[in-house]
């Protein structure tokens, strides 16, 4: 009983321990207390611009503005699938406007709290719903994705995907572990910008992949959170995703609206479940309400509404597009610039890598013992993994970024 | 490995259509794998698909709609002129229209001009939003609070705060069960069972004299395991909108403290009771005051007006600061998995009034005229039915009832003649909302209680 424990003072809440922070987030907090002027946040992804800040897309200003001064507009609550707009664009963003899935209603998608949420969302429906409980994801992923499925219900296992030897893709050890996964299997997929390597499949091996799962019926769960930051065109980085649509597979797909408009802290995203038929997407959707109504009753408002007014408006979406280009360019360009300054510094190694992953993160290959070298000496931060943001780094910094990577590979 | 291969060749991409049954013989797989057919490049559109008794997902069921949001769903459908949405507790001006306070305009147009950023907030929410979200609950003047004895996380309004306090509870005291009232909100239970924590009632309403069946309480409370947790609403109860009195909460804080139990309470009605917010805090700030630990899930949504934002807190007083850091910590590690961070939009608004002295002041005012509009609508509710109902029928729960809700009594049947013959929507436990009725339709709608009440078993 708590009350005769007295180390506490006799709290009932005497055996809750201090939780360590978040891998990820916590490399924020970390930089958020060290005063040194030089350091640098390179933890987590979130695009700043060439001067280091914040941005929010001019056309998410407009949008806004539109919403807040609108008169007519009002707070009331979303249905418990969101805002029906927001979830028809965001279907055809990630699937195309022509998929015949869509066209034979046979998608059902519901607005959740980004990526994360749609996740957590798709993993709770799947641990009720589906025979199958075990979700096979890549290794190296996401740090999240182990948790959020695991608090959902489903049993996690790993694909090999990252070759530490070529810091490409382990497609042998891929294929041979999702042949060893039983049928029906769910398999976790980055659409696109795999985080945190940056090694994506090419299309050939996409469709290697395809046939391989479909011949084993395993279930693909997409997590698209970089849908036009890894190329800077929106269809091109749909492909996978449309590929395993195409053939009439269901699959799982998590959009988050995070990165690609910029809106974080909004948590936009959405899940959506294709089906084998319209009749089944009624009924999964009816299912997915039950998952969401005691988790938060129903999403917020305010993001889904930017996104939906910005998608449906033709002019706006296409500002969207070359402001997302603009993004996606400054971080190739910033690649380059990194590329170049180790190579000009003739720092140790093959640096090619930098040049050849794709999306906001490069998998640097630098050890933990490297990394923390280089936060203690140099104020740079990153996650332990030696996952680096690209887009945190601007031209004026990469000097510095160059300095603190070929000390650590020199002196360790 | 090989086999894979095999499988992949005999799938090539050249291949022309392969029915579904050339599929199952050559590769083996079953009909619950369901792949349909192929036909034309792999890298092209299918033209066309079949789905007959092929998907995964042929099982799942469809679910029934939400008892309380499936009531307004329903009401959209109805083409009735006469038709009266009395379902979900939100708040409605004289003229039935939707209310955005004056104040959520301001602060949203100060943010506007600010041109603040949308980067992720930490995962326990905006820093200054949770700062005054505390201060509101428990006045800025709380030993608590200077203690730093109350820690705050920013949640998805009461449900989402109320889940992430559910699954502290199921993770950190696995054994113990959550008391709900009899009847409570019908969202209770499905957050509970969602997050797998065991939960019993305890006596609340009682029908004989539509009010507190005080005694049945106690008893449950005090027969419950020691170190229960008990919810409790902090006002405003919902569906019966039947409040303890304050001797009655000084009793209700005496055997909780006797037992051990940990006090839970839901306020989603601040300021919405009484129209004071201070005057609906004071059973929490009772029970704080006795120095007990408790949990508070705090909600927006109405008192802002801010439902859609998804906008509330889940605030835990510990007896330390060295706790409530502890515990904070814990709720992170929960709502990272979760959701990861907490939506921005709602927060910087609720900061921005409850922080400006002037806002929130105006807020004040305006909360004073929402809940002033309830209390008129209660009395000529009151005073239609009882012009109206010869049968001598006691009908003054209506005035004693508190905040948005009133329970009526109405059962499954008469409810459902309600919406049936009235065109009238309410929830099926015969809960109405009084925040959705105007003066003008008061009489319309003591017609529709009387005949239920008299004419439907």
């Amino acid at each position: 009983m708590a009350s005769e424990d007295h180390s506490h003072g006799g709290s009932v809440f005497a055996n809750v321990t201090q939780a360590t922070e978040d891998p990820i987030l916590g490399v924020t907090v970390a930089y958020n207390k060290d005063p040194s002027p030089m350091k640098l946040n390179l933890g987590v992804g979130a695009y700043r611009t060439e001067e280091g800040n914040p941005l929010v897309l001019n056309v998410v200003r407009r949008a806004e503005q539109l919403l807040v001064n609108d008169p007519s507009r009002v707070k009331e609550y979303l249905p418990i699938t969101g805002l029906a707009d927001f979830n028809k664009l965001s279907a055809k963003l990630i699937f195309g406007s022509d998929s015949p899935a869509i066209q034979e209603n046979r998608v059902a998608t519901v607005q959740c709290l980004s990526g994360t949420g749609s996740l957590r969302v798709g993993g709770e429906f799947l641990a009720r719903h589906y025979h199958e409980r075990t979700i096979y994801i890549p290794q190296p992923t996401w740090g999240n994705h182990t948790k959020v499925f695991t608090l959902a219900g489903l049993s996690v296992k790993t694909y090999r995907y990252y070759d530490p030897a070529t810091r490409g893709l382990n497609l042998e050890g891929l294929l041979a572990d999702l042949s060893a996964a039983p049928s029906g299997a769910i398999v976790l997929l980055h659409a696109c910008a795999h985080n945190p390597t940056g090694v994506d499949p090419t299309l050939e091996q996409w469709e290697q992949i395809r046939l391989l799962m479909r011949s084993k019926g395993l279930l693909p769960f997409f997590d698209s959170a970089y849908q036009g930051f890894a190329s800077g065109n929106l269809d091109a980085d749909a492909q996978s995703v449309r590929m395993f649509v195409a053939d009439g597979s269901e699959c799982l797909t998590a959009q988050s609206y995070a990165k690609n408009m910029g809106l974080y802290g909004e948590r936009v995203g959405a899940l959506s479940i294709v089906c084998g038929s319209a009749d089944v997407a009624v009924r999964v959707e009816s299912q997915l309400k039950l998952v969401i109504r005691p988790m938060y009753s129903n999403p917020p408002i305010h993001g889904a509404s930017i996104v939906a007014t910005i998608l449906k408006d033709r002019e706006m979406y296409h500002e969207w597009t070359i402001e997302l280009k603009a993004m996606a360019d400054r971080i190739i360009n910033m690649r380059e610039q990194l590329f170049d300054a180790l190579r000009a510094k003739g720092t140790p190694g093959d640096w090619s890598h930098i040049i050849k992953q794709i999306g906001m993160f490069t998998f640097t290959g630098l050890t933990s013992e490297q990394v923390t070298f280089m936060t203690t000496e140099y104020h740079i931060y990153m996650t332990s993994d030696g996952r680096i943001s690209m887009a945190g780094l601007s031209s004026q910094k990469v000097p510095h970024l160059a300095d603190a990577i070929h000390a650590a590979v020199t002196q360790h | 490995m090989s086999s894979a291969m095999a499988s992949v060749a005999l799938l090539t991409p050249s291949a022309t259509s392969l029915s579904l049954r050339e599929n199952s013989k050559r590769i083996g797989f079953g009909k619950k794998h369901g792949h349909l057919l192929f036909k034309g490049k792999a890298s092209g559109r299918v033209s066309m698909t079949v789905a007959v008794n092929t998907s995964r997902f042929e099982g799942v069921t469809m679910a029934p709609p939400d008892p309380i949001l499936g009531v307004s769903e329903a009401f959209r459908s109805d083409t009735n002129e006469l038709k009266l949405n009395l379902g979900v507790g939100a708040y409605r001006t004289e003229e039935l229209q939707p209310y955005v306070l004056n104040v959520v305009k301001k602060a949203e147009k100060l943010m506007l001009e600010r041109g603040e950023n949308k980067e992720y907030l930490p995962i326990e929410g905006l820093a200054a939003f949770n700062k005054v979200t505390a201060e509101l609950l428990l006045g800025a003047d709380n030993p608590a609070i200077q203690q730093g004895r109350v820690s705050t996380v920013q949640g998805l309004s009461g449900t989402g705060s109320l889940r992430l306090a559910a699954a502290f509870i199921q993770r950190y005291f696995p054994d113990s069960k959550v008391l709900i009232s009899s009847p409570t909100w019908g969202n209770h239970k499905n957050i509970f069972n969602d997050a797998r924590v065991p939960w019993s009632e305890y006596r609340y309403f009682d029908p004989r004299t539509v009010g507190l069946d005080f005694e049945g309480m106690i008893a449950d409370i005090k027969a419950a395991p020691d170190g229960s947790f008990v919810l409790l609403h902090g006002c405003a109860h919902n569906p019966t909108g039947i409040d303890p009195t304050p001797e009655q909460w000084e009793k209700i804080a005496d055997v909780i403290q006797e037992k051990n139990h940990i006090p839970f309470f839901d306020v989603a009605y601040q300021g919405f009771a009484s129209g004071s917010l201070d005057e609906d805090a004071s059973s929490v700030r009772l029970f704080v005051k006795r120095g007990l630990e408790l949990l508070v899930a705090q909600s927006y949504s109405k008192n802002l007006g801010l439902y859609a934002e998804r906008i509330g807190a889940i605030n835990v007083v510990c007896s330390s600061s060295d706790t409530a850091a502890r515990v904070k910590s814990q709720l992170k590690r929960l709502a990272r998995p979760m959701y990861s961070n907490p939506p921005v939009h709602g927060a910087r608004v609720v900061a921005n009034v409850v922080g400006d002295p002037n806002l929130f002041d105006e807020w004040k005012q305006e909360m004073e005229l929402m809940a002033g509009r309830i209390k008129n609508v209660r009395q000529r509710l009151y005073e239609n039915l009882s012009q109206k109902d010869k049968s001598g029928k006691d009908w003054s729960f209506v005035l004693k009832q508190i905040g948005m809700f009133s329970y009526t009594g109405l059962n499954k049947a008469q409810s459902d003649n309600m919406t049936d013959k009235w065109h009238i929507y309410m929830t099926k436990d015969g809960r109405i909302s009084l925040a959705g009725l105007s003066l003008s339709k008061c009489e319309y709608l003591a017609d529709a209680i009387i005949d239920s009440f008299h004419n439907v078993n």
